[in-house]
């Protein structure tokens, strides 16, 4: 097997501040050039800042960071200086909730993507400008030409995140992250990002870490998905299994909490109460205060991270039977 | 345009059951809420001398009715006027003009505003903005019932009676402050703050939608119990098609300020009559990996609500527009059961429009 | 990151009020604390001037004019006119902190009543009021302080009075805006909502959520106006000699910024520690009242 293009091995962070806040707490993923892996979570689960980390994004004075990340078998950790700069934007590209975010609302659309391209590039102001026309009308805005000229702001909300999907596929990565980047976006137009992202995967052949709270939208766009809770992967496996045989708890529970074809007058099966503050690092499953089936055992110590079959893994002390069930077959 | 859906209904009812059985029939399903042709125009740029550069059209001319012990959702994308609407309802913007009769009452010359909103209360989104950072939840929940004439004492124990309704132990929850809690546990506070004035119909405008999938669902159940132990009627805003599917009796879809379709739960999502409503529920997206979304129903965003399209609104993105749509508003047309409306030529026979199956 | 860890303060029964907690954040700020001493240390010096000083303020000593600091007797030296330095700057304190707080007192309460009555009623209303604010913003404070004491004429009721007509304006300016903020916060939507009267909301929802801002501010207010006070005294328009305040010494020291130059410098030594103790206390003020969720 060729080398991963992303290889997160045993991530920790933690931010220090008014509380300690132990965001990650051992995180292992893996990422095959040309895929999408979806990571699922709700807020505070952690999603946000192990992508975050792939870019080097997080605070540095405030923030503690322990682990192997690499991406095309560089250590992100160790860039710097001019390294760093070619990675972000060059290597690995980010997407946002917020394109308000991405996008400087004093230069033109047509400006910002020339900018990247001529730094990460060294190509002159012309090829830089047609590139900017060719990535517009690859992320389908209608007359291209005229919104080169065009601010952020006198574009709609759908567009203004085109225009960032083209700013951030300019320079050709081989990874493009995406956090939530059609969470404020309405239905109609949320299956239209889903759409034209999943389509330039394909043809341009980078790999995709698409950040979701939304287990339809993961659906919609990964290969693999990552299900995260309190700061650690608790299940990865493919989108089929993941949706059709769901073994970590708190899959089902999400599955069963998302009403996809919830019946009315049913009661919905919700997990009861909310995520831990994380304050401190766990010591044993953190979904054990919250698990329908908790066991003696989930209180003794670190539940086991078992692997059912390459790239399908749960961490659970239930999946342990699970596992040699399937070895005997 | 309820009024005529009304004699339309009564009329087909009457040549059912015969003229005194429906008469008998309609008083006897007197809607708790009707609202008439409510409108709410913003003039755009406010100048010194009054002038205006254009007018948002955020809600235009919507009619509906409530009854009794239902639960009533209400969608649509950003711009369509569902969130104007219900700050129509409860008097927060002062409409334009049209009529919303509560209890058989009209509201202003029948009804006073005060009493409206005792007998209807809203919910918002934002849970953290909803409430006053310097009130304990007591006092945030006492404040209601407090203005309008009852004891410190008295409240406080209303209070504390609605916060263990709730959820939340009022000996735990009531001396704290918003920042101390989780959002659903604020949405819940909420709840109960709405609770309060003992309303006939809360309106929850999007109550749910910034809360996690696993909170939500623990705060979608507890809406559920407290209407079966109040006997509440709701009206249940959201973007997300999945939650009203399980929240709501009938739905109301919206677009630009209109409403464009209207039926019972199963009837809308099974037979989407309008365009925009099918479009909206193919948007949605497939929780099947084998059956990914191929095609995006819709291409663009929606148009704001300024200066809107002529005639039917949605003709500019419609696959199925044909001339009548740009020319002319369609009227609200009832189809296979008497519940189930909608505002589209190509269900109106005659209309010019060659309906939704041949256009296609 | 909202979570709060509800398990451990389910004992709690009551939790501490806002302003608790913002004195517990204050005390936590080192800076902001020296800053509070200083000020407090000032104020107690100015109220018991009497007891402080070593000597009188006013006697002068044709002998001992222009004392460098350290002569034996004059600890700081002595002015001009032979006085005691540290006693005249002892009791300079009481007129430079009444010419610096009161106007920002004063101004604190009419320019939030006007700011907030604009803010919440909005409309026409806040169009009138505001414009008319503005009408004074086009002036600069120092202009506007200068001109009006210069046609009242000098003295200390008119130094305050035209102080506190100078800032009003600003005052009123940030708490219409921070008004207008929390008006359309759907806490303030509730409460409409719930039938209450403008009145009562304003009283439960708005002042407690307006207030900090406008006062912090305020507290920000107190070094210019400190500045400015000075500045009139400087100019003869504000205290008459021979009282102590540090602007007016300032002024009648200036000829013997050559001769000793230390001894000119203390009153503006003194208008500079409380100016930054004011301006610190403010800042520090401002950092414990921010609550994040």
């Amino acid at each position: 097997m060729s080398t991963p293009l992303v290889d997160i091995n045993n991530l920790h962070v933690r931010f220090h501040g008014q509380r300690t806040v132990h965001a990650v707490n051992g995180v292992n993923l893996t990422l095959a050039p040309g895929e999408t892996l979806g990571v699922l979570g709700e807020s505070g689960s952690g999603k946000s800042v192990t992508l975050k980390t792939l870019l080097r994004l997080l605070p540095e004075n405030r923030t503690q960071i322990a682990g192997d990340v690499r991406v095309s078998g560089v250590d992100v950790m160790a860039l710097s200086g001019k390294a760093l700069a070619n990675h972000r934007g060059g290597v690995v590209s980010m997407i946002f909730q917020d394109p308000m975010l991405a996008l400087d609302p004093v230069y033109t659309i047509g400006e910002q993507i020339s900018e990247g391209v001529m730094r990460h590039e060294g190509a002159s102001s012309r090829e830089a400008y047609a590139r900017a026309l060719e990535m517009l009308t690859r992320v389908r805005i209608p007359s291209p030409e005229r919104r080169l000229k065009a601010y952020p702001h006198e574009m709609s909300g759908g567009m203004r995140q085109r225009a960032m999907i083209a700013l951030a596929l300019a320079c050709k990565p081989k990874l493009l992250l995406a956090d939530e980047p059609t969470t404020a976006l309405d239905a109609t137009v949320q299956i239209q990002i889903l759409l034209l992202l999943r389509e330039l995967q394909r043809e341009l052949g980078m790999g995709m870490i698409f950040v979701t709270h939304d287990i339809g939208v993961a659906v919609e766009v990964s290969d693999r998905v990552a299900v995260m809770y309190a700061g650690q992967v608790v299940e990865t496996g493919s989108v089929r299994d993941i949706l059709r045989s769901p073994q970590h708890p708190y899959t089902r529970g999400l599955l069963a909490a998302n009403l996809h074809g919830a019946q009315k007058g049913q009661r919905l099966q919700a997990i009861p109460g909310a995520p831990p503050p994380l304050d401190t690092a766990p010591v044993t499953c953190s979904f054990a205060p919250r698990c329908p089936v908790k066991a003696a055992g989930c209180d003794a110590g670190p539940p086991p991270n078992v692997t059912l079959a390459p790239g399908r893994e749960v961490r659970c002390i239930h999946a342990l039977g699970e596992a040699q069930g399937s070895a005997a077959n | 345009m309820t009024q005529d859906f009304v004699q339309e209904l009564g009329q087909e009812l009457g040549e059912e059951l015969g003229m005194e059985d429906a008469a008998a029939a309609m008083v006897a399903s007197q809607p708790l809420l009707q609202v008439n042709e409510l409108t709410k125009h913003f003039p755009l740029g406010k100048g010194l001398f009054g002038r205006s550069a254009g007018v948002v059209r955020a809600v235009d001319g919507v009619s509906f009715e409530v009854r009794a012990g239902e639960t009533l959702g209400i969608v649509g994308e950003s711009g369509c006027g569902k969130s104007t609407t219900a700050r129509l309802l409860v008097d927060l913007i002062r409409p334009d003009s049209g009529q919303i009769i509560l209890d058989g009452q009209q509201v202003g010359p029948e009804m006073s505003v005060r009493e409206m909103r005792r007998r209807m209360q809203m919910v918002f989104q934002d849970s953290y903005a909803s409430l006053n950072p310097r009130l304990t939840m007591e006092d945030a929940i006492a404040f209601g019932p407090m203005v309008n004439g009852a004891p410190r004492q008295q409240a406080l124990a209303l209070a504390h009676d609605l916060l263990f309704k709730v959820g939340l132990e009022p000996r735990r929850f009531a001396g704290r402050y918003p920042h101390e809690l989780s959002g659903g546990q604020r949405q819940r506070v909420n709840i109960a703050r709405a609770l309060a004035f003992s309303p006939k119909i809360v309106i929850l405008d999007e109550a749910v939608s910034a809360l996690d999938k696993s909170v939500e669902a623990q705060v979608l159940n507890l809406l559920e119990d407290l209407k079966g132990e109040l006997g509440l009627t709701y009206i249940f805003i959201s973007h997300d098609l999945n939650v009203v599917r399980h929240m709501s009796d009938r739905v109301m879809v919206m677009y630009l300020g209109q409403v464009v379709e209207i039926g019972p739960v199963e009837s809308l999502y099974g037979n989407a009559a309008h365009p925009y409503t099918r479009a909206l529920l193919a948007a949605m997206p497939s929780m099947d990996p084998d059956r990914r979304t191929m095609e995006a129903p819709l291409a663009g965003d929606p148009p704001n609500p300024i200066n809107p399209p002529s005639g039917c609104r949605f003709h500019t993105r419609c696959r199925f527009a044909a001339p009548v749509c740009s020319a002319q508003q369609p009227p609200p047309q009832i189809l296979r059961d008497a519940g189930h409306l909608t505002a589209c030529h190509a269900h109106v026979p005659g209309s010019g429009h060659p309906g939704l199956e041949s256009a296609a | 990151m909202t979570a709060v860890s509800i398990e451990k303060l389910a004992t709690v029964e009551k939790s501490p009020g806002y302003w608790a907690g913002v004195a517990r954040r204050f005390s936590r700020d080192p800076v902001a604390m020296i800053a509070l001493v200083v000020v407090v240390g000032l104020i107690l010096m100015a109220i018991f001037a009497p007891l402080v000083a070593p000597s009188d303020p006013y006697r002068t000593s044709m002998l001992r004019r222009l004392r460098p600091i350290g002569t034996e007797g004059f600890p700081l030296g002595a002015d001009e006119l032979g006085r005691d330095m540290l006693s005249r700057l002892i009791y300079g304190a009481r007129l430079s902190l009444l010419m610096g707080v009161t106007p920002v007192v004063i101004a604190f309460f009419i320019g939030s009543a006007i700011g907030i009555t604009a803010g919440y009623v909005g409309g026409r209303l806040n169009t009138a009021l505001m414009r008319t604010i503005d009408v004074f913003f086009a002036f600069p404070s120092v202009l506007l302080a200068i001109a009006l004491s210069g046609a009242l004429g000098a003295g200390i009721f008119n130094g305050l009075l035209s102080l506190t007509v100078v800032f009003i304006p600003p005052i009123a300016r940030i708490a219409e805006s921070v008004t207008t903020a929390v008006r359309r916060i759907e806490y303030v939507e509730a409460a409409r909502a719930s039938g209450a009267s403008a009145f009562t909301i304003v009283r439960v929802h708005v002042l407690g959520n307006v207030i900090g801002p406008i006062f912090v501010y305020a507290t920000g207010l107190i070094s210019v106006s400190l500045i400015l006070a000075s500045g009139l005294s400087f100019l003869g328009l504000g205290v008459k000699p021979p009282e102590p305040e540090w602007g007016l010494m300032l002024n009648t020291l200036r000829n013997a910024i050559y001769v000793q130059p230390w001894v000119a410098a203390l009153p503006g030594l003194m208008i500079f520690i409380t100016s930054i103790s004011f301006n610190l206390l403010s800042d520090g003020l401002r950092s414990a009242m921010d609550i994040k969720a």
